[in-house]
Order: structure tokens, then sequence, then C-alpha cells
């Protein structure tokens, strides 16, 4: 993470800037999809909290810069297509 | 320098007249006893074309101070009133509005906490604030709760300083009181307060930027460091604008004012309305011969503990007056005053006494019961009892 100097009060002057502040970090579970599993319906973009799903030509991916592991995704996938593994750093 | 007006008036009309001298842009607030003739008064100023601003009629208190953070963090001058539960039900959002350096003022109505319920003076309500990062000043009398509001506005808005600011004036007995006050002439507060622009940024859709953002803890501590070095250094601002206060309007103020000090045994700190009395037991104490003086604070914080020490480092007895208590040790102003002496080889001898909680009168006795108490344990070189209640009453005790 690259280390800004701070501002009074706290103000940040690059509006919309939270992008750059990557979530992911936080994350100890992964979530990885079964591309052939997968049916698209897309109950996990709707469920995902951190916006961190992705639709692809054939399944979905992951923004893994943003996924925080919470795992909700795999929870609520229909056909057991997405499952949650210990991420090794 | 323009004419100043004479008026007898309630403390709450003081402190909204004095707002209303600073041209406030924005006034979001939510009535309680004992201050509501404030948001009162300030609605009747704006009605009859005397000022133009907007009054911001909002749902509770916690909405109040939500709604001066916005309007400050926009470059609005902003005030509000508030009291007791009101201040304690906008607690979350004081800790908001110093965290942001947003120059905020409020005028506080002193008044008790509940339970239980108890609308008169006390100075529990703001002392409860204490760590939220406000400026505190508190008054003696309605025409410090005038001219502390201009202080306040100036001192706050200061660049060095951008914190927000309370005005303390005691429940009922400033509040509802009615008494003569000079009003500084518009044109001289216009002067010696120029229109707030925030030096900082604000919220502006034109030029967008994130206020009130995560402080992770990688920036968190050094934020809140930098927030409490603007209080440490404040009092050099506050002596500074004092003392230029003094020079346009001719009234003194001082973080600390010492009366009869300077060959004091014993002293008397005291806070607010309290400073009246205890400057008439202590006039009548001295014509009986006694050594004692009165300091009276005005400014809690930043805690002036540099000039309690010049005040009252030399004398052998310092008797701390509270009119508020923090359950489990003793009252704040004893603690704050302890503290400040803890690493000196000369320290006065300290005791503590409660006062005035709820409404409690306080009378001259009282002050002249602390003082002979406070001069037999400097007699005796030691303390048996630290903290005192002062006019209890016997005859309710369970």
């Amino acid at each position: 993470m690259t280390k800004v100097k701070i501002t009074i009060g706290g103000i940040n002057k690059d509006a919309g800037s939270s992008k750059e502040y990557k979530t992911g970090g936080w994350r100890t579970m992964k979530p990885e999809v079964d591309v052939e599993k997968c049916i698209q319906c897309l109950k996990c973009f709707d469920y995902c909290p951190d916006g961190a799903v992705k639709k692809t030509d054939d399944a979905i991916e992951f923004d893994l810069d943003y996924c925080k592991g919470c795992g909700i995704c795999a929870k609520e996938c229909p056909v057991k297509a997405i499952v949650m593994k210990v991420e090794e750093k | 320098m323009g004419e100043q007006k004479g008026l007898t008036i309630q403390g709450n009309m003081a402190t909204a007249l004095g707002a209303k001298l600073c041209r406030p842009d924005v006034i979001p607030a939510y009535p309680i006893t004992p201050s509501t003739l404030f948001p009162e008064k300030i609605s009747e100023y704006i009605a009859d074309g005397e000022l133009d601003a907007s009054m911001i009629r909002v749902e509770s208190e916690h909405s109040a101070m939500s709604a001066c953070i916005g309007a400050s963090s926009i470059g609005a001058r902003t005030c509000t009133a508030s009291a007791s539960q009101g201040i304690a039900l906008m607690h979350e959002m004081l800790f908001i509005a110093s965290g942001m350096r947003l120059p905020i003022v409020m005028a506080v109505g002193n008044r008790a906490l509940s339970a239980p319920i108890n609308i008169w003076a006390d100075h529990q309500d703001t002392i409860a604030s204490r760590d939220s990062g406000w400026l505190q000043f508190y008054a003696e009398k309605n025409q410090e709760g005038l001219d502390l509001m201009i202080l306040a506005f100036k001192i706050a808005e200061d660049e060095r300083v951008l914190l927000p600011a309370m005005v303390g004036i005691d429940g009922f007995v400033l509040t509802h009181t009615v008494e003569g006050v000079k009003v500084p002439a518009q044109e001289d507060v216009d002067e010696f307060l120029p229109p707030y622009e925030p030096p900082h940024g604000k919220l502006d859709p034109k030029e967008p930027m994130t206020f009130g953002s995560l402080g992770t803890p990688e920036y968190y501590q050094e934020l809140k460091y930098d927030q409490v070095e603007a209080m440490d250094k404040s009092p050099e601002v506050i002596d500074e604008i004092f003392e230029e206060f003094e020079k346009e309007f001719g009234r003194e103020y001082n973080r600390i004012t010492p009366y009869k000090c300077d060959d004091a045994e014993i002293i008397l700190l005291t806070m607010g309305s309290m400073t009246g009395t205890a400057r008439a037991a202590v006039d009548e104490m001295r014509e009986d011969g006694e050594k004692v003086g009165l300091a009276k604070l005005t400014v809690f914080r930043p805690f002036p503990g540099d000039l309690l020490k010049e005040i009252a480092g030399d004398a052998k007895g310092l008797a701390v007056v509270d009119r508020n208590i923090s359950p489990g040790f003793g009252g704040a102003v004893f603690a704050e005053s302890a503290g400040i002496f803890i690493n000196e080889k000369k320290k006065p001898l300290m005791k503590n006494f409660i006062v005035g909680l709820g409404g409690r009168e306080i009378f001259k006795k009282n002050f002249k019961e602390m003082y002979k108490k406070t001069k037999k344990s400097v007699e005796k070189g030691s303390v048996d009892k630290m903290v005192e209640w002062i006019n209890m009453d016997e005859k309710v005790m369970r």
C-alpha cells in the first residue's frame, strides 16, 4: 500500500479514490468457481456485499482485489459451483 | 469603534445575540431545557429579517450535530445549542465534528444528566464530553456568555486551531436569569470576525473531495495526533485572541483569572456561575484577615495547566470546586488540576469539593467551609478526605 501524507481532518482531495484501497487483503478464505458447473444464474453477483463478482462469457470470476472471502456466494450458489478454500499467503 | 448598547436580557438571549452578531449561515437545533430560548431567539431573528441564515429543524440532537457537520463541511459558519440529554444524544457526532476539524460552535445551558431526571444547573453534560476534542468555555455571567460566543467562533476558525467549541452557561442560574450586558456593535464584530473560509477545502460538487473517510491503522494515530496537537497548541491562539478582544471591546478574558491570589495561602478554583458567590465569600474572608484567593477557570479545554501552576504553585492549599462528579474518583477539574502538578516539587496540598449538583444552591458559607477544611488540612500537613460533598441535606439522606 502506498503511504500518503495525512491532511487536516483527514480530507482526501482525490475524489473517487476508494477503488485504490484494496480490501482483498483482509481475506483468509478464497472462493473458487467450477466453470463447468456454473449456470450463470448470477445469484453470487446479487448477494456479494463487495461487488467482487464479475460475469464472464461462460461463467463468473472473482475480483480478488476486493473479495473479503465472506463465503456468501458459495453458500447461495444453487449448483454448488463455488467452494471456499483457505488461501495460502 | 461603535457604541456598545446596553441590554438587560436572559443568558440564552445573550448567547443567541452573541451568535447572531457572528452572522452564522446555518443553525440546526433541537430545543431542550434550559437552552430552548437560544433556537427560539435565532428563529425570531431570521423571521424578523435581522439574520440571514438557514435554521434546520431536526428530529433529534444526534441529527442536529449531524446537520452541523454537513453544514460546516461546505464552509458554512455553523452553530447550535443544547444541554444535558441532548449533548448525551449527540455524543457520537461530537467526536466526528472535532476529528473532521470543523469549527462548529455550540451554546450550552449546562444541566444535570438523568437519572433522576433534573433540568437544573450542573456541569456534568459538557464534562462528560470532555474527551470529544471540543474546546470548552464556561461563563460566569451573561456578558461572558455573549462575548464567549464571538470568541469561540474566532478561536475555533483560526487556521492554527480548527476545532469545534462549546460555550457553557449554567442552566437557569444564567440561562433564565436577567442581567445587564453590553452588546458590541455589528460593524466591530464584522471586523473582528471576518467571514469563514475553510483553509483546507470544503465539500463542493464543482471540486469533489472526500470528507470523513476511513482512517485505517496505518493513518488513524497520526490523524489523532494532528488533532490533539492543534488542541495542545491552541492556548497561544486563545491568549492572542483574548488580548485582541480586550483591545477591541474593553473586556478582559483569561484562560484562568486569578483574584486576590498574590499573597494567598489557600486558593479556591471555580468554574461557571458559582464564581460570583465565591468572590463575595473571598472578599468577606479577606476582611477577616484570611489569606484566601480565587481562581476562575474560563477555559476547561484545553486545560490551562501552565497558568494554574503560575497562580497556585506557591500556595499552601488549593480547594478545587467541581459541579460535576466522575463516580469512582472525584470531580473532573480536580483530577486535571492534580494531574498537572504531579511532577512539580513545589505544589499546594489539594482538596476536592463537590457542590451544586442538579441545581443545588451554593452559598457563600459553603465556600467559607471549603476554605476552613482546606486550611485545616494545610495545618495538619495531610488530607484525610480527598473528595468531600458540600451542602448535603442530612434530612433527605437515606
